[in-house]
């Protein structure tokens, strides 16, 4: 029985643009997602070269006080609407109910709120910047007590967050319930693909550590709208207790950002070496104790903030910990490749970049966990230096590993390798141009967030933003290829790349109902031999 | 039945999914609470005797009447779930009906005790409150940032119930598919058990 594709067949009442955005099809609310996501992307890559530009001359083209908006909503819009949402919600949405064997998530029209939730965030979040009051300038952590001062839309663009978070929220509880609840017969945990189980432990995450984000933004908004003091010293309040809070979600978010890129790479390693996955278990579990560690390591954003020598101590052990099941992933990929027959395509190379980008980002965390060393580094380039190599390194290039990968199976289309190769090569180059000059800016003692600098920063603020140039051309190719490869891409075949994993099995772009019928599951999900 | 239908029926019928998803929309609930009750262990261990004076100024008959109501509420709901596994969907709609009052009840009582402070001039930032000492200040914060987000929950809860007795008396909860009105109950319980840990946090500490 042939089935119409997912793209083409409309369910229920709806036509148009509204058989999409009232759709209840995880495939639909993925391809949503994904669309906004980039589209936000695209505005916070901008508002990142403008930043950079003023950096070779401060004050020459951009004033001081859009200066600050234009760190702070880069931030905002790359944490909360990119990277957060960025792959569980458009790759994940689209692919774990596939990879499980289920025909849509456990709660479908739950999955059509969060997205609507998303959407509404994100246009307050931009609203926010164009509305009169002025965009907020705060930095993306919002720190009290000047957010509390500052007469910058602060509390539209927290309460646009805090809509954020509800959606992150609700999509964590989606994936919990549908990995419980929905794997197709035969298929144990441990022959669940270790996307999924990446996914898994991103979804805990989510739950167990965004309300906490959710109370501190509306406590930050009553405080700005009733003065109720929490986070007021001269109310007997104190701000220490805000970046307690804050990082109390905040740290775990970052592990919601880079486990579901580690998952990406883990399906497309044993694919592209044609070789079952080195380590099933240790993978699967290492995604579980990232994101437990994670939760306890929150202190180490504020050794310099006051805290006790017992605490910070604590805090800069169990940091280095992390390291430990972050270190088993990489050797686990890097033994899954070993005497594998390796066919170099573009989602290997990608691949392949996160774990040189992520591995660079992850030796650095260790040095900003070092007590002794944090106390010169923190707040400089080098903080800066460390979260682009982890988050964009590493979180940015699973994703566009993962958007290679699964392109031909979401729209059923090929793209140009060889373009996809070129724009890989661009990106790989001023990346590390635009991103490992902020380390050696950080050690020469350059502080973040600054307007203006000392003259000896100069040479190295211009390599970088040299740099950006160099990476956004890469970036526009890359995108350009697949955009244009939409339209006029080859048909792609089911199984491109010969992939054992559930979705491989079905049409591209997958039917409506995903499986006519399921088959029983009786093997782990890499079955190479 | 078309393949669609049939994974309607599954996803509708799985009764035990639509539990976890509950039991883990309450885990961030309880969260979201846990926040406001880490900063108020801070703040009472950075000023005791400023809260327990603070706290003699709150009306102990209103908020253990408060405690009682919605301990009723809670039984309520219960026997609602009860009668309708019964098949006693009449009973099951009263006692949905009483839930709600109770809830409402609550809140008209929340209402005097906090328009009773308004009235007094105890309000964030006011110029009575702002003459305190900072520990009074952030008692009647937490005050009323605590009671008021549990209120808001309260009526959300009251219209979560308020849903259910519709679908009950229009027979789309049945004594066969209850699942809703068990997380309906779910979510009352929980803002039942939150007033019960604020009630001695902020009436019983002088």
């Amino acid at each position: 029985m042939v089935q119409e594709s997912f793209l083409s067949a409309d369910e229920g009442r709806y036509r148009g643009i509204f058989a999409w955005i009232f759709s209840t099809d995880h495939k639909r609310i993925g391809l949503m997602y994904l669309a906004a996501i980039l589209s936000f992307f695209a505005v916070g890559v901008t508002l990142g070269v403008l930043m950079r530009i003023n950096l070779i001359d401060p004050g020459r083209f951009i004033s001081e006080k859009t200066y600050n908006s234009l760190f702070t909503v880069h931030g905002v819009i790359m944490i909360f609407l990119f990277i957060i949402p960025g792959i569980p919600a458009s790759l994940g949405n689209f692919f774990l109910p596939i990879l499980l064997g289920a025909k849509d998530v456990a709660f479908s029209r739950i999955n059509l709120l969060s997205w609507w939730l998303y959407m509404t965030g994100g246009i307050i979040v931009v609203l926010s910047v164009f509305l009169p009051g002025g965009a907020p300038d705060t930095g993306w952590t919002f720190y009290a007590p000047y957010s509390i001062r500052t007469g910058s839309n602060v509390s539209l663009a927290l309460f646009g967050v805090f809509l954020l978070g509800f959606s992150s929220i609700l999509t964590g509880l989606n994936f919990v319930t549908t990995i419980h609840r929905l794997r197709a017969p035969g298929m144990t945990w441990f022959r669940m693909p270790l996307f999924a189980w990446s996914l898994y432990a991103t979804a805990w995450t989510q739950v167990l550590a965004t309300p906490i984000l959710g109370i501190t933004l509306l406590l930050l908004i009553l405080e700005r709208t009733f003065g109720i003091g929490f986070f007021d010293p001269t109310k007997g309040g104190d701000p220490i207790l805000f970046e307690h809070l804050f990082w109390i979600y905040s740290h775990p978010a970052v592990y919601i950002m880079i486990l579901p890129a580690m998952g990406v790479v883990t399906e497309i390693f044993p694919v592209f070496s044609k070789r079952t996955v080195f380590g099933y278990k240790a993978i699967a579990f290492s995604s579980l104790a990232i994101a437990f560690f994670g939760y306890l390591v929150w202190g180490h954003h504020m050794f310099t903030s006051g805290m006790s020598d017992t605490s910070r101590i604590i805090f800069s052990l169990i940091t280095f910990l992390v390291a430990v099941p972050s270190g088993v992933k990489v050797f686990n990929w890097i033994a899954t490749l070993y005497k594998g027959s390796i066919e170099v395509d573009a989602p290997l190379l990608y691949s392949l970049a996160f774990i040189f980008l992520f591995s660079i980002g992850g030796l650095t965390g260790l040095i900003n966990g070092t007590l002794s060393l944090n106390l010169y580094i923190h707040g400089t380039y080098f903080i800066v230096g460390h979260f682009h190599y982890t988050m964009f390194g590493g979180t940015g290039f699973g994703f566009f590993a993962g958007l290679h990968y699964w392109f031909p199976k979401m729209f059923g289309k090929m793209y140009s390798e060889r373009t996809a190769k070129l724009a890989w090569v661009i990106m790989f180059v001023g990346f590390n141009i635009l991103y490992f000059t902020m380390f050696i800016l950080g050690l020469q003692g350059m502080p973040r967030r600054y307007f203006q600098y000392l003259p000896q920063f100069r040479t190295n603020h211009i390599i970088s933003t040299v740099g950006s140039w160099i990476f956004v051309t890469g970036l526009i190719i890359m995108f350009g290829n697949l955009i244009v490869s939409l339209f006029k891409g080859k048909k792609a075949s089911p199984n491109p790349w010969g992939g054992k994993t559930l979705e491989w099995q079905i049409a591209s772009p997958p039917p409506r109902e995903n499986f006519g019928t399921i088959a029983v599951i009786d093997h782990g999900p890499y079955k190479y031999d | 039945m078309s393949i669609q239908e049939a994974a309607a029926v599954v996803r509708e019928r799985d009764y035990v999914g639509a539990k976890m998803g509950m039991w883990v929309f309450l885990f961030t609930e309880l969260l979201l609470f846990g926040g406001m009750f880490l900063l108020y262990s801070v703040y009472r261990s950075k000023y005791p005797a400023a809260f327990h004076k603070a706290a003699a100024d709150l009306n102990i008959y209103l908020g253990t009447g408060n405690t009682v109501i919605l301990l009723t509420s809670s039984l309520t709901m219960a026997l609602s779930i009860a009668a309708l596994k019964k098949a006693e969907t009449k009973r099951s709609c009263l006692m949905q009906f009483v839930t709600i009052s109770l809830g409402l009840v609550f809140l008209v009582n929340k209402y005097i005790e906090w328009s009773a402070h308004i009235h007094h001039g105890i309000y964030p930032d006011s110029a009575v409150i702002l003459a305190m000492s900072r520990g009074e200040i952030i008692f009647f914060s937490l005050y009323y940032v605590m009671t008021g987000i549990h209120g808001l929950h309260v009526i959300v809860g009251a219209g979560a119930i308020a849903v259910t007795l519709l679908f009950t008396a229009r027979g789309k909860i049945t004594s066969g598919d209850f699942v809703k009105l068990e997380n309906a109950g779910l979510y009352w319980h929980f803002v039942d058990i939150i007033w019960i840990y604020l009630f001695p946090l902020f009436y019983l500490i002088t």
